[in-house]
């Protein structure tokens, strides 16, 4: 086939239509969420004592946290979809849930504690917090994937660990709603440790799989 | 250099409208450019430059089928630019080369600049004897026999709309197994 040959044909072809990446990560995402919700519910589930805890603002702030990580992670994705698209000016996006975050850990410094501050770094839940966030953010992050796989990056490797970012954040607000451990400090080291290992898979996926 | 993107923005937005006759006209005015700026990538990496056509049928495919990821308020060119470098990056790649393209390969390019002429091109044609037989037959129709989608669907007994699905995914599924 030459290439006036296949001009011709691109050209015949003009009527079809992708979806919007966007479109297409939402489905995605919405797909992958029941098994992830399967998963919580089978072996972790809500903490009993929720109704109380809710009362605890740092409990609330845990969701402010993981909410802005995967808000942001899906637009600094959804940005990154395309080709010509670079992380100036979108990158700060991400610092948005760090900042949450710092200014959580400030709060409660200022508060008086009942608990040394290493007490309420080390927690009693680090390590299913180290299991869990990563095992629920599996499913979403191969539909994150398959989503962006419609998108054209060309930077597979840096658009797949977003998508870690993403889903690690979508998966710690499962997780958050399960944790006991409700101190910023807690937050900061086992759901940043969980979510960096959810970010280097994805950058590796990514490498592979966001290649257009 | 901006007339000639606001010329292409233009004609995409056609496109994109539903205006196959404008977008036949932009792919036509970019492929001289592509071109050009393939050989001078493969010049840069030590590889000879007859295989430049199969670069620039693989940068056409992928502004085929990933076009929706422009933004129609966008100009046309640095978006293209990107789509064509990462492919050339891609192409050479798979050559095991060390790659280092110049951004300015693309961006100052000028359509006649290099010679013109349509090299040969193998790897599409060959990868589309590998396609199921249906999207095979619709392709070959189409491409190469120049039959319009009306009489194509008449050729086959197949309705306009099959032969329509056939032909868009015979392209995914060329693209699919360049890129393997």
């Amino acid at each position: 086939m030459d290439t006036d040959q296949l001009i011709r044909t691109l050209a015949a072809d003009n009527a079809s239509r992708a979806r919007p990446v966007g479109f297409m990560l939402m489905l995605a995402l919405l797909a992958a969420a029941p098994v992830s919700l399967l998963m919580f519910f089978t072996e972790l589930g809500i903490r009993p004592d929720v109704m109380t805890a809710m009362r605890n603002p740092f409990f609330d702030l845990k969701f402010a946290v993981t909410l802005a990580l995967a808000i942001s992670a899906v637009g600094v994705s959804l940005h990154l979809s395309r080709p010509e698209a670079s992380l100036r000016g979108f990158g700060w996006w991400l610092l948005l849930p760090a900042g949450i975050l710092v200014a959580c850990i400030s709060g409660e410094m200022m508060m008086p504690q009942r608990t040394p501050m290493m007490t309420r770094l080390v927690g009693s839940n680090s390590k299913v917090c180290m299991m869990a966030i990563p095992a629920l953010s599996l499913p979403l992050l191969a539909g994150a994937l398959v989503g962006l796989r419609h998108g054209a990056t060309a930077r597979p490797a840096v658009a797949g660990a977003i998508a870690g970012l993403a889903s690690a954040g979508l998966a710690a607000t499962l997780y958050a709603s399960h944790c006991t451990d409700d101190s910023p400090l807690f937050v900061a080291t086992w759901y940043t440790i969980a979510t960096a290992l959810v970010t280097a898979i994805g950058a590796l996926a990514g490498s592979k799989l966001l290649r257009f | 250099m901006r007339e000639r993107d606001d010329e292409w923005t233009g004609l995409m937005r056609s496109a994109i409208a539903g205006d196959s006759a404008a977008y036949h006209r932009l792919l036509k005015a970019v492929t001289p450019v592509l071109r050009a700026a393939a050989r001078r990538g493969l010049v840069r990496a030590g590889q000879p430059v007859d295989q430049s056509e199969d670069i620039v049928q693989d940068i056409l495919l992928a502004v085929h089928l990933k076009r929706h990821t422009w933004d129609a308020n966008a100009p046309f060119g640095p978006w293209l630019f990107a789509i064509a470098r990462n492919k050339l990056i891609d192409a050479l790649r798979r050559r095991g080369r060390r790659v280092f393209v110049n951004i300015d390969d693309f961006a100052e390019t000028l359509p006649g600049e290099a010679p013109a002429e349509t090299a040969p091109a193998s790897e599409v044609a060959a990868q589309l004897q590998s396609l199921p037989a249906r999207q095979r037959d619709v392709l070959q129709s189409i491409a190469v026999d120049s039959v319009s989608i009306k009489d194509t669907a008449a050729k086959f007994s197949m309705s306009e709309g099959a032969v329509r699905v056939a032909l868009h995914r015979g392209l995914a599924s060329l693209t699919a197994k360049l890129r393997e």
